[in-house]
């Protein structure tokens, strides 16, 4: 009997899963922040279709940590889109299964990253610490909050944007670069495992001075909860973080969705794309193609390192280097013996 | 009708009110190793292809080994806490009148229903410095005042992991000793005073050997529970390596890394040790129960 109607259950899912298959139907696996800023854009691009004269679209959305959306995808999650938070995270889908091919970051402008981002300092209102940059959070009276790069995809670019500070002001001295990156995570009390979660310790359990965000995460903390709480300070030095997006040239393919799965992420390039974006706090790859000027102001300039730089090496260098299995940030964890 | 009398050498084929025997132990099988041994199997496959090696390598690793004797033994101390307020709280429930008793009974059962990442967020949200409960023992609340200037920290040190793992697998305990402690008539303890017992033998002599059995499964229970647990405690306990990282913690680590086998072959170090520790309560347990003769 159990068997039965589990039987029954699987196959009315695997039916109920079909079906939109056969109309004009998108699978876009993102990771956490990006949920409000996709629903948006697909109402828009769902409008933009039907305004040129095609079907309607309906765009199903799946989110999580980025590193699990990419597994999922491995595991075959039949999606056409992939919008992550790391380049690694799409890198691993391509050797793993294949199914996205190998020169995807050349498929798309801007290294396939419509929409970028920075870190950014998130404290407390009238900043009591007095914290101006990233050598302030060395001190010994102050706490910081990240989560952790292990766990967390966001988290690396946290890591790796300290390490282009240091790297910077240290003049490339590797050593003192690593031992200055390893005192920040010495001040760190709680090490969550997802950025979401680290804003909940900072904001609302009240722990430590600073919190390392993403700069829009940092934007949305602010709206959802406290305007007059907390502020943003930015870094003399940062990094450029540039969540990637490809189509899932197999799957796409396979479901005869590969031309509207361009035409969707394309659509992220537009100007109605690019708006959205900076509504949504991310920062546009192509301001000028922002119709609403006032949506930039909130971007202050700032020097930014990417990860294409040499220090870096790109993230197939990078990710191993850093966050591999016994890797630098492994080492930082190493007890004293 | 001679192969009638004649008895079989394995008594399989007892009388059951279930029919076919045959279509019982085979829908047994099919039913079990879809659910349960084949995913084993393919966890301890998977883990197989790193070699011996590799796996004592990884299983002899500094961080995997402090993360394994946290999970342990915090697990171990909270699953001891509950197996004594367990049995305290299922004899108040079994022996006593008292009006909302039924609700209280009903409670119990919450931290079965609940989603567990709730009851760490909540748990944190109470034990966190700035929280109801953690402002207590904080350096300047009325109890932390007494352990120096910082107080004691709850939240984010494995003390909250102990904490939290009490609250997920109290319900095993006081569930699994309840039923044994209601047969238990009281009669039995007014024949043992009757005897000259006094309170003191009727309790060590007379009722906890009978619960015993039922207390070291409810004890198994909660500690086997408790050593899996992942969502309420990553949120309480502050994860730093070394410091308050668990084991399961560890093998989402090695997912994020895409590192399969190095994520199994924890999954199976913990499997094994959890299986061993399990065998040997469960040793005790035969031995107890033929020692004292009650079932449980």
């Amino acid at each position: 009997m159990i068997r039965q109607s589990a039987s029954a259950a699987f196959l009315a899912a695997a039916v109920l899963w079909a079906i939109p298959a056969s109309s004009q139907t998108l699978l876009n696996v993102s990771y956490d922040p990006t949920r409000e800023l996709y629903r948006e854009f697909n109402a828009a691009f769902s409008a933009h279709r039907q305004a040129e004269g095609h079907e309607r679209v309906t765009v199903r959305q799946s989110h999580g940590g980025s590193g699990a959306q990419a597994r999922t995808v491995i595991d075959g999650i039949d999606a056409d889109v992939v919008t992550l938070a790391l380049e690694a995270d799409i890198n691993a889908i391509v050797e793993a299964t294949g199914k996205i091919p190998e020169n995807w970051r050349t498929l798309l402008p801007h290294n396939s990253s419509p929409y970028t981002s920075t870190i950014v300092f998130l404290v407390r209102t009238g900043n009591p610490k007095g914290i101006e940059d990233w050598d302030d959070l060395i001190r010994d009276d102050v706490e910081v909050i990240t989560p952790n790069p292990k766990s967390s995809g966001g988290a690396r670019w946290n890591y790796l944007a300290a390490w282009a500070y240091a790297n910077k002001a240290f003049g490339n001295d590797q050593e003192k670069t690593r031992e200055f990156v390893r005192d920040i995570y010495l001040n760190v009390p709680v090490l969550d495992t997802a950025a979401r979660g680290a804003t909940t310790t900072f904001v609302q359990r009240g722990i430590g001075d600073v919190l390392l965000a993403w700069e829009n995460e940092a934007f949305l903390a602010i709206e959802e909860l406290g305007p007059d709480q907390f502020e943003i300070i930015v870094p003399s030095v940062s990094i450029l973080a540039e969540p990637p997006v490809a189509v899932v040239q197999a799957n796409a393919e396979a479901k005869g969705t590969a031309d509207l799965a361009r035409a969707y992420l394309e659509y992220l390039y537009s100007p109605e794309g690019q708006t959205i974006a900076a509504r949504h706090y991310y920062r546009p790859a192509s301001p000028e193609l922002v119709t609403d000027p006032a949506e930039l102001e909130r971007f202050p300039a700032v020097e930014l390192v990417t990860i294409d730089d040499e220090q870096f090496g790109g993230w197939a260098r990078a990710q191993p280097e850093h966050f591999g299995e016994g890797g630098i940030f492994d080492q930082i964890y190493v007890p004293a013996n | 009708m001679a192969a009638i009398a004649a008895k079989p050498r394995f008594s399989f084929r007892a009388p059951s009110v279930i029919p076919g025997f045959g279509l019982a132990l085979g829908f047994t099988l099919t039913y079990l190793g879809f659910v349960v041994l084949i995913p084993l199997a393919a966890l301890l496959l998977r883990s197989a292809g790193l070699g011996w090696g590799e796996f004592w390598a990884l299983a002899s690793d500094r961080r995997v080994l402090s993360a394994l004797r946290l999970s342990f033994g915090a697990s171990f101390v909270a699953a001891l806490i509950n197996a004594f307020f367990g049995l305290l709280i299922a004899w108040v429930l079994v022996r006593y009148r008292f009006p909302g008793r039924r609700a209280i009974d009903a409670v119990i059962d919450l931290p079965f229903a609940l989603p567990t990442a709730v009851a760490g967020i909540a748990l944190t949200a109470l034990y966190a410095p700035n929280g109801w409960i953690g402002q207590a023992f904080a350096g300047s609340g009325f109890i932390g005042q007494f352990f120096g200037p910082q107080g004691i920290r709850i939240a984010y040190t494995p003390i909250g992991i102990v904490i939290a793992l009490i609250f997920i697998s109290l319900p095993f305990v006081v569930r699994t000793v309840q039923p044994v402690l209601e047969e238990i008539d009281s009669e039995m303890e007014q024949a043992a005073a009757t005897l000259g017992a006094n309170r003191f033998q009727t309790i060590f002599q007379v009722i906890l050997p009978s619960v015993f059995p039922a207390l070291l499964t409810g004890f198994a229970l909660a500690l086997a529970r408790s050593i899996g647990e992942y969502g309420s405690v990553i949120f309480i306990a502050g994860n730093i390596p070394y410091v308050s990282e668990i084991a399961p913690l560890l093998i989402v680590i090695r997912l994020e890394e895409f590192n399969y086998a190095g994520a199994t072959a924890v999954a199976a170090l913990m499997l094994l040790l959890s299986f061993a520790m399990l065998l040997v309560i469960n040793l005790i347990q035969a031995w107890s129960r033929r020692r004292y003769g009650h079932g449980a």
